[in-house]
């Protein structure tokens, strides 16, 4: 079989991926982008509402508009783009990448490797909720892809389970088609998604949100018909006596995605809390020729910054590929209280400076979030759904690499 | 000579492929749409050695010699199997002489190989195993499989040696006349048949008495289960039981053939009704967890893909019903408890050699045994994949990512008789591993619709009534 030589493989044509590769191109290096469905654009082709591109275009854009400009910034670059090809295997040494698509078996040998796999979705079967095993039950990202992109009706009647983004997104976009939306059920105190989300999905249609409440059983032999909803206490379990059933033909999930790390992660280290690999500021990884952007690496909230991650480690890749990225001083960034997502894992030593984003785990009013005491920024409230992003400036960055680590805190006051 | 063998399970399709060995018309009901989907499709899928049943019980009889029929028969019908040994672990010294018990009743059943361990071979072995272990009883000879894959490999193969299939066709009476069995019916006609085997599995005993025959308790025995994905692949290599209670061989820890490891069962005695209570409860699956972790304290539940349950034919005297009895060509493998699934093979061998005695039935000079599976190219060579997509181009297009099932597998699923979700997923795997068809559902629906000339709203996932998507957005 022959072996294709390529200085940068992107491997993933969503967000990340196809700002990555665009971005190494543009730094010149030879770049081949695998997408392993039809289309390029990942999960931003489902995503029909607006609300995408505030930061990158500074308009709001659709998610197929997104993509479409993505799209055209790759088209107007030299990266060369491969469709429905799936990766087999990722051979540390050298790196060989093997793959598979409907023109046959291919290996490529390229200098460097972006992953931009994305994330996938925690199924139904995880939250090991009791009851039948009927038709009817969804996640969110596969009611939205039979909806929005098969214009297929998955439910006349449904409960959402989880109010991340996606489940609020869904409830507004069932609700239009004519699904009624029963109820949204969250087991957190609070909202997992974004509040403009939770006013604009569901307030402004007057979709019903249960905080503390899950699932306790489904009901239904080949079809859903229904779900027990219940309370929940602090420590999630079921209150007694506050069952109530829900009349329902669809339960569509959206309780968590899952970073897409397969391939990849029997050489690189991951992040137990992000479940991505783990990088330094560059998105290296700890094999240095991989580099990881997105949502393989940790969950992020907008598909601007996913975009801005690829090109950074689009752009990394194909330096590394030159030869010409050298690795300063490897310094770890640990967490410290309050903080769930954290990335990077490591702070370089690069003179640009760094961004540093990360996660609360509960909703929090008057925090600083701190640096090493040598970043701090107040923040009015800091909620699990809105990732903060640290900006270290040069000086910052060279101070704080002289540590062996540096620990991120998020404390009141 | 005719006869109608009624289930297709693992037990009737066994017996089915095996009666299509001699001169004899064969005819096979399924009252659901698809082999396999009833104690079968929820199992645990363990070829046991034949240690936990007594001397002198029909298990123990047909246990071993269905045991050591499993490799060639795998060989032969391309199903996934794989000897990995089993341990029963005891924590205590009242659980340590069940182990003794065991191995004497093992032998007394000419179960080869075992052995018990100390502590410090045990946890060698098995280093995820509870270090508070005492021993345990290492019985190399139990394997895994899938029974769905076995069962819809035997009627496969039974069908290309002259087996007439009739799915989706319950059997609603059987009509003896002088002690004889003479017909068939169902709700599409009537079959005039020489002889019935009752391989009905849950509803055996309904048949039974549609033959007249009283003597069949059975009722559903629950066990519930938690599967956990792929990445648990390293932590445990052999089958772990506990030891065993009066009731059932307790909760257990077992690799599965794809790599995950499977929890469970309990063990909830049901009213003889309840022939569709697959249903998990909260107390269960807690169960279940509790059981298992007490053979294994630190398994991530974080894994977990998927929870089930299956439900199990348990009658009063504990043991299989099996040859003719009471009317002349009414034969029963009914009841079939653990280890049915083990013994199936052997009671397939021994039930269709008794009726071909009974009826003078020659060999068929025909038969074909090798039923060749659908392939699965990724575990194929690289050059065996290529020729593939050289040929066929869908066979290089994957569909389901988490286990690489190609759209040329699912196509060929489709060839072989699969109708639905579960179809394929039973035939291919698609949508068996970590993502459990998040990504793939609407691609496979898709195919299905196409290639069976539907409507993406007519495909269903179980049959009637389990349509996913109800029609199109704007009509």
């Amino acid at each position: 079989m022959r072996a294709y030589k390529v200085d940068v493989l992107v491997i993933g044509a969503g967000a990340a991926g196809m700002a990555a590769a665009a971005a190494a191109a543009r730094a010149r290096a030879s770049v081949v982008l695998l997408e392993r469905g039809e289309r390029l654009g990942g999960v931003l082709e489902q995503c029909i509402h607006p609300g995408f591109g505030l930061h990158r275009y500074r308009e709001e854009l659709t998610g197929p508009e997104f993509a479409h400009r993505l799209r055209g910034e790759l088209e107007a670059s030299d990266a060369d783009v491969l469709t429905e090809a799936t990766v087999l295997d990722i051979h540390p040494d050298g790196p060989k990448v093997v793959v598979i698509s409907p023109k046959g078996l291919k290996v490529f040998r390229p200098k460097a490797v972006v992953w931009a796999a994305g994330a996938r979705e925690r199924p139904f079967g995880a939250l090991r909720i009791p009851g039948t095993r009927p038709a009817g039950i969804f996640t969110a990202g596969l009611a939205q892809r039979l909806l929005d992109l098969e214009g297929l009706r998955p439910a006349r009647r449904a409960v959402i389970l989880g109010s991340g983004d996606i489940g609020l997104i869904m409830a507004r976009r069932l609700h239009l088609e004519g699904v009624e939306v029963a109820a949204v059920l969250e087991i957190q105190p609070f909202p997992g998604g974004l509040t403009r989300n939770v006013v604009q999905c569901l307030q402004d249609f007057g979709i019903p949100l249960f905080l503390s409440h899950t699932v306790a059983e489904v009901h239904g032999r080949k079809r859903l018909t229904g779900i027990t909803a219940v309370r929940v206490d602090e420590l999630w379990h079921p209150i007694p006596g506050t069952g109530r059933y829900i009349e329902a033909d669809a339960l569509i999930l959206s309780v968590g995605l899952i970073p897409e790390v397969r391939p990849v992660e029997g050489f690189v280290a991951l992040d137990p809390v992000n479940r991505g690999p783990r990088v330094n500021g560059w998105l290296q990884t700890e094999a240095p020729w991989l580099f990881a952007a997105g949502n393989c690496v940790a969950v992020f909230d907008l598909v601007d910054t996913v975009a801005e991650l690829g090109e950074r480690a689009g752009t990394a890749a194909a330096r590394y590929a030159r030869g010409e990225l050298s690795r300063g001083r490897r310094v770890s960034l640990v967490r410290g209280e309050n903080v769930v997502s954290l990335v990077p894992s490591y702070l370089d030593g690069a003179a640009e400076g760094a961004r540093v984003y990360l996660r609360v785990p509960r909703p929090m009013e008057g925090v600083t979030v701190d640096l090493g005491g040598v970043v701090r920024r107040k923040i009015r409230v800091a909620r699990p759904a809105e990732m903060i992003e640290l900006s270290v400036n040069g000086d910052a960055l060279a101070e704080l690499s002289r540590r062996p680590e540096v620990t991120v805190e998020v404390r009141p006051g | 000579m005719r006869i109608a063998v009624i289930g297709a399970g693992a037990v009737g399709a066994l017996i089915a492929r095996e009666l299509c060995r001699y001169e004899a018309e064969v005819l096979l009901f399924e009252r659901e749409p698809d082999v396999g989907w009833g104690v079968t499709k929820a199992n645990s899928g363990i070829v046991h050695a034949g240690f936990h049943d007594e001397p002198g019980t029909l298990r123990a009889r047909f246990c071993v010699p269905g045991n050591s029929l499993f490799s060639g028969l795998a060989a032969e019908l391309e199903i996934s199997f794989r000897r990995t040994g089993a341990y029963v672990l005891a924590f205590s010294n009242e659980e340590f002489s069940t182990l003794k018990t065991l191995r004497e009743q093992g032998e007394a059943n000419g179960v080869p190989g075992l052995e018990i361990h100390g502590r410090e071979e045990v946890l060698a072995r098995e280093p995820r195993v509870n270090p508070e272990v005492r021993a345990g009883l290492w019985s190399p000879t139990v394997g895994i499989t899938l029974p769905w894959e076995l069962a819809i490999a035997a009627v496969e193969n039974a069908l290309e040696n002259g087996l007439e299939l009739h799915l989706g066709e319950p059997v609603t009476g059987i009509e003896v006349r002088g002690g004889k069995v003479q017909a068939v019916r169902t709700g599409a006609g009537r079959y005039p048949v020489d002889a019935v085997v009752n391989a009905a599995g849950l509803f055996a005993d309904e048949v039974a008495r549609m033959g007249g025959l009283d003597g069949l308790e059975l009722h559903p025995r629950r066990g519930e289960y938690v599967l956990l994905d792929e990445t648990t692949r390293d932590l445990v290599r052999a089958v772990l039981f506990p030891a065993p209670t009066e009731k059932s061989k307790g909760i257990l820890v077992l690799p599965t053939v794809d790599g995950g490891l499977l929890l469970g069962p309990n063990a909830q005695d049901l009213p003889g009704e309840a022939k569709e209570a697959t249903e998990t409860t909260r107390e269960g699956l807690e169960e279940v967890i509790a059981g298992a972790w007490r053979l294994v304290p630190e398994l991530p539940l974080s894994q977990a893909i998927k929870t089930f349950a299956g439900l199990r034919p348990e009658s009063p005297q504990k043991d299989f019903v099996l040859g003719e009895m009471g009317v002349k060509g009414f034969y029963q493998a009914a009841a079939m408890r653990s280890p049915g699934l083990t013994a199936a093979p052997a009671i397939a061998n021994w039930l269709a050699r008794e009726i071909s005695l009974t009826y003078d039935l020659p060999a068929k000079s025909r038969f074909q045994p090798k039923r060749r599976g659908i392939p699965h190219p990724a575990d194929l060579s690289e050059a065996e994949w290529e020729e593939l997509v050289e040929k066929d181009p869908r066979w290089g297009r994957v569909v389901c990512f988490c286990n690489r099932v190609t759209e040329g597998e699912i196509v060929e699923a489709i060839r072989r008789g699969a109708r639905t979700l579960d179809g394929i997923k039973f035939r291919t795997r698609a949508g068996f591993g970590q993502c459990q068809g998040g990504f793939c559902t609407d691609r496979i629906l898709e195919i299905l619709a196409r290639e069976l000339g539907k409507a993406p709203w007519e495909v269903t996932a179980r049959g009637k009534g389990s349509e996913p998507v109800l029609g199109e957005v704007r009509p």
